[in-house]
């Protein structure tokens, strides 16, 4: 089952683009043209998130090499061993529900710190592309049209968040390791 | 934000003399403001290609095809917006450019879908149950492909980064489902 899902994991984005593809054929619109427009966004995309990488990777950096992380390890050591999860990620599960740009940062400070093929690089991976930055898309969606007060939605986004992070660890253990 | 970023820089600081380690710190502040940039730099072509492809989807109405179907289920999470054809149909767009990772073409979806739900809300200061309910599932991120992800884990030499695309899709579920029920719980309990 898990190979089976491995695989279908690789076949994915082909089956995708070639669906998308087809489609085009099919409407009789020019993909080339649209490739190249909508492709030039790809630019200020990167470029728009260089202040948020830049102040999270250095906060990050200065921890680690102040020792301040090293003593979050000991500290939390028993209970990450327990499930299995990587103290690198520890950040990341904090930073993902306030700022989407923050948690690109702290990704790509755990593929640097573990290497590109490590465990805790999957794990962080699919936490970041398994969430959304709760708190700014409240502030958004909800300042946009002037509500203030939020009932319910926050403590169920964040409920859900929750959700989401075990189970990024569980499926992660039986995907990974 | 603001808080935890003066909080991360004091304590490094903090720690750094503690530990007899400032000039290590200060060489990692200005080294690790430089990698940022490379990384970032570093994204710009799969974002680029991934764009590129998502927008042939969205201009032959590829797009609008996968948010009709997806309406009729949508009335089964939103029964309040039975009348309400207008923000039903942002919906549909908002979750399906979310699903393609077009988070850009996403948020004025979502904004626009906002915007038709607060006409029908007597309250104008308060949420109603379909705006808690959409905001819930928009925080659990649902997403098909997760582009951006992609394209650090690429530039930073995995091999076969693709392999997440799965895992990542089962947790975003999990995710999506769950922030379901406890929005539809809650939303009894707070009035």
């Amino acid at each position: 089952m898990i190979k089976f899902l491995n695989t279908l994991s690789i076949y994915i984005l082909p089956l995708i683009i070639t669906i998308i593809l087809c489609y085009a054929i099919y409407k009789k619109t020019p993909a080339y043209e649209n490739f190249i427009e909508g492709a030039k966004e790809g630019f200020s995309i990167a470029v728009k998130i260089i202040p948020y990488l830049v102040a999270i990777m250095v906060c990050t950096a200065m921890l680690r090499a102040s020792g301040a992380i090293e003593l979050l390890q000991n500290i939390l050591k028993p209970l990450l061993d327990y499930f299995k999860i990587p103290v690198e990620t520890t950040i990341l599960m904090i930073t993902r529900s306030l700022s989407g740009s923050a948690t690109l940062g702290v990704l790509s400070d755990v593929i640097n710190q573990t290497g590109a093929n490590s465990y805790a690089t999957k794990l962080a991976a699919v936490i970041t592309g398994s969430s959304e930055t709760t708190f700014y898309v409240a502030s958004v969606y909800f300042g946009a049209v002037g509500i203030k007060k939020f009932r319910h939605a926050l403590l169920a986004g964040i409920l859900a968040d929750i959700t989401g992070l075990i189970a990024a660890v569980w499926i992660c253990s039986v995907f990974f390791l | 934000m603001n808080y935890i970023f003066i909080f991360l820089i004091l304590i490094s600081f903090v720690c750094a003399i503690i530990n007899g380690k400032v000039d290590i710190v200060v060489n990692e502040m200005l080294k690790s403001s430089q990698k940022a940039v490379e990384i970032a730099i570093g994204l710009i072509g799969i974002m680029a290609f991934w764009l590129g492809i998502v927008n042939i989807a969205k201009v032959s109405g590829l797009m609008n095809l996968f948010s009709n179907m997806i309406k009729k289920p949508l009335l089964l999470i939103f029964p309040d917006l039975k009348n309400n054809n207008e923000a039903i149909s942002d919906i549909a767009l908002n979750i399906s450019a979310n699903a393609l990772g077009l988070t850009n073409a996403a948020t004025p979806f979502g904004i626009k879908a906002m915007e038709d739900m607060q006409k029908e809300n007597e309250n104008k200061n308060q949420a109603t149950n379909s705006m808690c309910t959409f905001l819930a599932i928009n925080t659990a991120g649902f997403q098909i492909v997760p582009a951006v992800v992609l394209a650090i884990l690429t530039a930073s030499g995995m091999n076969n980064p693709a392999q997440i695309i799965i895992p990542t899709l089962i947790v975003t579920s999990i995710a999506f489902i769950s922030a379901l029920i406890f929005v539809k719980i809650l939303e009894r309990f707070f009035k």
